[in-house]
């Protein structure tokens, strides 16, 4: 399998189409354009559909539309577009149906611009639309990992009957870097009885609604479906621990974050500081198993985000406030530089916080 | 080798193109790469810029802050970026567009008038070639062996017909002063 060289956007596209998908529907943003263009270049070459839908909420009520029916299907946006599907991703929850969402971030709030941001943490994390429900959230920090993590997510969708979100940003997007596609990226086939198909005379229909009227049914419902979560919960943590072991100062840091925090680790170890990297791969469900067991032995957690402090609350729920958390951030479009993070690292070694 | 290149200029000048070359180059020769373009709402004549990293160890952050060699094709550019170039490294300078000379005294300056070349040479679009030409002779950051396989899979199918050119204007660069 040779590697090739795609954008990150681009990387998401062909994973999709190597997973089953071939239904499309979206509307253009910056920084996400690529994968609808993408899409709207192969899909009529496989049989697929391409959508650009008249607005982001007609692209998401067409991707709940597909889902009902059983087959793989996805959406994309950034930040702005992704505030108006809110709606549908709470309808696709309520009717367990499975969906890939996926947002590459850009600094908000309002139409905020368009260069790379974290800030969408809480939307994706803590539910962006109403009602007790929770999403995949998956965060990939290399063009390798926006393929893999899109496979991942389909995946994952079918398995817990849960809506599945991408949460990646402008720069990841954007970049180019190799990666290497398997031909056929499913990893396994769901049966899906629920869908509704047409009965043929056969069997019973189906009904895909979140409408429930009896409070007592509603109820039900609601905590069936967070038992579904709880397994969720169990099974499909993913984290990179990067020089953790010995670490006295841990950063906790996702997406290009982590990336600039490696720098850093790098900078600080050469300076004899033993820093170590905790890396969410999903959102939700968060490490926390890895963030208590590094407060056994670190001095402080660092989260480093694109946003103003959103994953350092989870930061500090996993470890029980056990340790100071100090933040290393930038905002709206800005990056922070290896030094700045470097920096945070020292003064948590120094003991200032 | 974790060589970080930062390569600036007008947009329409072949900046995202020129780093994409060196790209495709590196991921030919097995390297670990990355390219980050500026995006945002930049058009003909605006300013554009490009990051691309070729390693022999995994890329870190895809940002390059601090470059070891820093390619400029406008002033603004020089002005912008002379000052983060590492000690020891690299400022290709389009002697043609930029009349200033490089101040700082701890960085190899390389002057070449890329674009008045480009012109006399009847390839006026190629000056990002010429110099990445002379990037390749002076650093040795890519191998100048395979280099058209590189330029095929950077350029579009429908523009193959374009490889030669852009092999001819690279080699100017590369033999330029000889």
């Amino acid at each position: 399998m040779a590697k090739v060289l795609m954008k990150g956007n681009e990387a998401i596209a062909e994973a999709a189409i190597r997973s089953g998908c071939r239904h499309y529907f979206g509307y253009p943003i910056t920084p996400q354009t690529e994968i609808a263009a993408y899409m709207a270049k192969r899909m009529p070459k496989i049989g697929g559909t391409f959508l650009q839908a008249e607005s982001e909420i007609s692209a998401i009520n067409m991707v709940y539309g597909v889902s009902s029916a059983g087959l793989r299907v996805m959406t994309s946006s950034s930040s702005p577009g992704v505030s108006l599907k809110q709606e549908g991703i709470s309808y696709l929850a309520g009717c367990d149906l499975p969906a890939l969402i996926v947002n590459v971030q850009r600094g908000g709030p309002g139409l905020g611009g368009i260069q790379p941001s974290q800030s969408d943490y809480f939307q994706a994390t803590k539910g962006g639309g109403h009602g007790d429900y929770r999403l995949i959230v998956l965060a990939p920090a290399s063009v390798q990992e926006m393929a893999d993590l899109t496979a991942k997510a389909f995946d994952l969708a079918d398995k817990y009957r849960m809506p599945a979100m991408l949460l990646a940003d402008g720069t990841i997007g954007q970049m180019m870097e190799p990666v290497e596609l398997p031909e056929d990226m499913r990893t396994a086939v769901y049966e899906k009885p629920w869908a509704v198909t047409g009965t043929q005379g056969k069997r019973e229909h189906n009904i895909v609604n979140s409408l429930y009227l009896v409070p007592e049914q509603l109820e039900k419902k609601n905590i069936e479906r967070y038992e579904r979560y709880r397994l969720y919960e169990q099974n499909e943590v993913m984290v990179e621990e990067y020089m953790t072991e010995d670490a006295d100062v841990c950063v906790v840091a996702f997406g290009i974050a982590a990336r600039v925090s490696k720098n850093a680790i790098t900078a600080a170890r050469a300076k004899g500081i033993k820093a170590g990297l905790i890396r969410p791969i999903t959102l939700y469900p968060f490490p926390k198993e890895a963030i208590r067991k590094a407060a056994g032995h670190v001095k402080g957690f660092v989260s480093v985000e694109l946003s103003m402090g959103q994953m350092i609350d989870d930061i500090r729920l996993a470890e029980g406030c056990a340790k100071p958390v100090t933040l290393c951030n930038r905002v709206g479009g800005m990056i922070p530089s290896p030094d700045e993070v470097l920096k945070a690292i020292e003064k948590m070694e120094g003991g200032e916080f | 080798m974790y060589t970080q290149i930062l390569i600036a200029g007008f947009g329409g000048q072949g900046i995202l193109f020129a780093g994409k070359v060196l790209a495709y180059k590196g991921l030919t020769e097995d390297r670990q790469i990355s390219w980050l373009p500026s995006y945002g709402p930049e058009m003909r004549g605006g300013t554009a810029n490009c990051s691309v990293i070729v390693s022999d160890t995994p890329v870190g952050s895809p940002i390059v802050h601090d470059p070891d060699i820093l390619i400029v094709m406008n002033l603004p550019s020089l002005d912008k970026y002379e000052n983060d170039v590492v000690k020891d490294g690299f400022i290709f300078v389009d002697s043609t567009l930029i009349e200033r000379k490089v101040e700082r005294q701890d960085v190899k300056a390389v002057y070449i008038p890329a674009t008045k070349m480009a012109r006399d040479l009847g390839i006026p679009t190629l000056a990002n070639m010429i110099i990445l030409g002379r990037v390749i002779r002076e650093t040795g950051v890519v191998s100048m062996d395979g280099l058209k396989d590189a330029l095929a899979k950077t350029v579009s199918a429908k523009h193959q017909d374009l490889i030669e050119a852009n092999l001819k204007a690279i080699e100017a660069g590369y033999n330029y002063g000889e």
